[in-house]
């Protein structure tokens, strides 16, 4: 009976186990032996270098700049598609009519594809001709056309970045906060009616938001995640026409034009993105202490 | 019941297997046969018909049975990652091939196949698939860049054709009002497809014949800060829908001057008949003189195929002895120079108007980018530039800080052909 269902056991998990070994597993510890190497243009190399690739992606300014990029980005998108995506919720979850309808309208653009969206942002949108989307809004007040994604003084690029994953993001994370909306207690709010708070900040303040505090944990670590694999839209908004993106790297954008672009070195690049793995371990697992992501709704 | 269990997992076993050869089968090389098999690998030619043409090639050669792949998408990585494995191609273009193929021994010496024709290819290309006095690819077409003008817009701006880059500066600049921009450069304002060729026209140039930097001079900073001028008098077209390399820009009026390929000019001479035409990149100081950037991909045969010599053969046939088939190739589809010489002066698409100026342009002031040119090198360059257009940042200082990497570079690059040598 035993192993009967060892068995079974295997030929379900098996294929998807060798899978994650194969694809996951032996490039992560593949990677993790590259970073010692002089790896040029190779994946076997044969010259050992100990630490050197290490000293000389944290010696090297971009890849510093990448790490400050990333600091910038987080700091934008991750409160912006949390106060969006909660005032979604809140607005979804108090219409009484055709609330299957917003919920999936909002929801939609989660469906979309990064490269698409970003090629739409950058060609359509936010392009730097007066024909452009934006250009024609400023156009019909006077202003002169912005080059949206070519001017880094004042940093507009930000602007088109931040917006296309918040409109891809946002409803996602809607639909998080509205399970989370969906599990609070309608006595809780009937009780603060009771004692005389006031519908709106004050309720939102003191019962809402404590209520939600595990979803609001769950998606800030989410958000954060998220915000270290950016690639698609930097990538796809900023790189020229020969796929070199000139600023505004995110760190995976930089170690891929490194490790796999035209730079080829494996070596260099496997050890920025060991350095990568370790920062967001760190910080994941530091954010989640401080935050205290486990306890239940009801601890907080 | 064991037995059907046993079957299934055999089956499962059997198909996963069979899954992954099947991943692993699709290179081109087919399997089997007595004839070899060769696989060629070509980027995606923008223009109709090129895939048909160099079937067609492969298709005539009787010695080996070539088959061509064309591959969209990023090329440079495609080819950069199957160089690494034993499924890549046998022959393959390349832009390049570069350094550290080289050295990697990546790429096999094709020294041999232009014994006796070395002098009947243009030398600027040639010299950048030439290492250690060997030769590491054969040049297909010679592709260049220039700048392209509006007559009829310099006319009613008053403005000359500019022959000086400070010239260039003012025109620009003239010829900017609320609906047109004076000049586009590339969305990224020029950092990207500029490159060294401001230096060159500086009189200054990337690295020198004995590999040491060549623009550790006051007057490289000069110019650069001219760029900035272009960015920050706002002559520049910055975020247009289709970048520098596709004449769109241009011929929707957007801008009066664009840097732009030869590959454009068929379209442009289409929907502008006489009203344009192509300068250098105009020279700048007492040593300037103007430059365009030349290249051209190069045919070469991986280290790692399995019949060597074939592909070599069969290079040397369609690349050095097939003229008809170069002419071909470089003219009757896009717009390419031959990197042959002689078919290059026979050619009459090249004899006349913009198109005879553009030769001209790659004989007398064509710069091909150095081999000893690494990526690392050209990376930290153009951000550099990157910065003291869009940035104003202090030229000076970009370019220390610039010459130090690069020096650096070209100390790793040749100290591994040392270490090679003493090997």
């Amino acid at each position: 009976m035993r192993g009967r269902r060892a068995l079974w056991f295997w030929v379900f998990v098996g294929p998807f186990a060798l899978g994650l070994a194969l694809f996951t597993y032996v490039p992560l510890v593949w990677s993790v032996g590259l970073s010692f190497f002089d790896a040029r243009n190779t994946v076997t190399p044969t010259h050992f270098v100990g630490l050197d690739n290490y000293t000389a992606m944290l010696k090297d300014d971009a890849f510093v700049d990448s790490l400050k990029t990333f600091l910038v980005f987080t700091a934008f998108i991750v409160p912006a598609t949390y106060a969006f995506s909660l005032s979604l919720a809140l607005m979804v979850n108090r219409v009484r009519r055709a609330r299957a309808f917003f919920r999936s309208v909002f929801f939609l653009p989660a469906a979309c594809s990064y490269v698409v969206a970003a090629l739409v942002w950058k060609m359509s949108i936010f392009n730097g001709v007066r024909f452009g989307l934006a250009n024609t809004l400023l156009g019909w007040f006077g202003g002169d056309p912005v080059a949206w994604l070519s001017t880094t003084d004042p940093p507009w690029y930000w602007l088109v970045i931040v917006t296309v994953r918040l409109w891809l993001q946002a409803g996602f994370y809607m639909i998080l906060f509205l399970a989370g909306l969906q599990r609070i207690d309608p006595a809780l709010y009937e009780a603060a009616a009771v004692d005389g708070a006031r519908p709106g900040w004050t309720v939102l303040r003191h019962i809402t938001l404590p209520q939600l505090r595990a979803t609001s944990v769950a998606v800030v670590l989410l958000l954060v995640i998220n915000a270290f694999q950016a690639f698609d839209e930097f990538y796809n908004l900023l790189s020229d026409a020969r796929g070199y993106p000139p600023y505004a790297r995110p760190p995976l954008v930089y170690l891929y034009y490194t490790a796999l672009g035209q730079g080829q070195n494996l070596g260099v690049g496997s050890a920025g993105a060991v350095i990568l793995a370790l920062i967001v371990a760190i910080v994941t697992v530091g954010q989640a202490r401080w935050l205290r992501l486990g306890r239940t709704d009801a601890d907080g | 019941m064991t037995m059907s269990r046993r079957a299934l997992l055999a089956a499962g076993a059997g198909a996963g297997v069979g899954l992954l050869a099947a991943c692993g089968s699709n290179t081109g090389r087919g399997s089997g046969g007595s004839r070899t098999e060769l696989a060629q690998w070509y980027h995606q030619y923008g223009e109709a018909g090129t895939e048909q043409a160099v079937e067609r090639y492969a298709a005539a050669y009787k010695k080996a049975s070539v088959k061509v792949q064309w591959r969209p998408g990023n090329y440079d990585q495609q080819t950069a990652a199957a160089l690494l494995t034993d499924s890549g191609p046998d022959v393959f273009e390349v832009n390049g091939p570069t350094i550290d193929q080289i050295q990697g021994g990546q790429v096999v010496d094709l020294t041999d196949l232009l014994k006796g024709v070395e002098d009947d290819f243009n030398p600027a290309v040639l010299a950048q698939k030439r290492y250690d006095g060997r030769i590491w690819g054969v040049p297909q077409a010679v592709d260049m860049q220039m700048l392209y003008y509006r007559k009829s817009l310099l006319r009613d701006a008053g403005v000359e054709p500019p022959t000086t880059l400070d010239a260039l500066v003012d025109a620009a600049k003239k010829l900017t009002d609320r609906k047109v921009k004076g000049l586009f450069l590339g969305n990224d304002g020029g950092a990207g497809v500029l490159g060294g060729t401001p230096l060159y026209a500086a009189g200054l140039q990337l690295v020198t014949a004995d590999g040491g930097v060549g623009f550790d001079d006051p007057a490289a900073a000069r110019t650069l800060g001219k760029l900035h001028q272009l960015y920050a008098d706002k002559s520049l077209l910055l975020g247009a829908p289709a970048d520098w390399s596709d004449p769109s820009a241009f011929l929707q009026g957007l801008t009066a001057m664009q840097w732009c390929g030869l590959w454009a000019l068929p379209q442009v001479q289409k929907e502008l008949g006489d009203d344009f035409g192509v300068l250098p990149f105009p020279k700048d100081g007492g040593q300037g003189r103007p430059s365009v950037p030349v290249g051209a991909y190069g045919a070469a045969v991986s280290a790692r195929s399995r019949h060597k010599d074939a592909a070599k053969e069969f290079v040397r046939w369609l690349w050095v002895e097939r003229t008809d088939y170069q002419e071909d190739f470089a003219l009757s589809y896009g717009f390419h120079i031959p990197a042959r010489i002689s078919l290059a002066k026979k050619a009459t698409r090249l004899q006349s108007g913009p198109a005879a100026d553009a030769v001209r342009f790659t004989t007398d002031h064509g710069c091909a980018q150095p081999l000893l040119w690494t990526p690392a090198a050209q990376s930290a360059y153009q951000d550099a530039l990157s910065r003291i257009i869009r940035s104003g940042a202090d030229p000076e200082g970009e370019l220390r800080a610039v010459v130090g990497k690069v020096a650096a570079e070209l100390d790793r690059v040749k100290s591994a052909k040392k270490a090679k040598t003493a090997s």
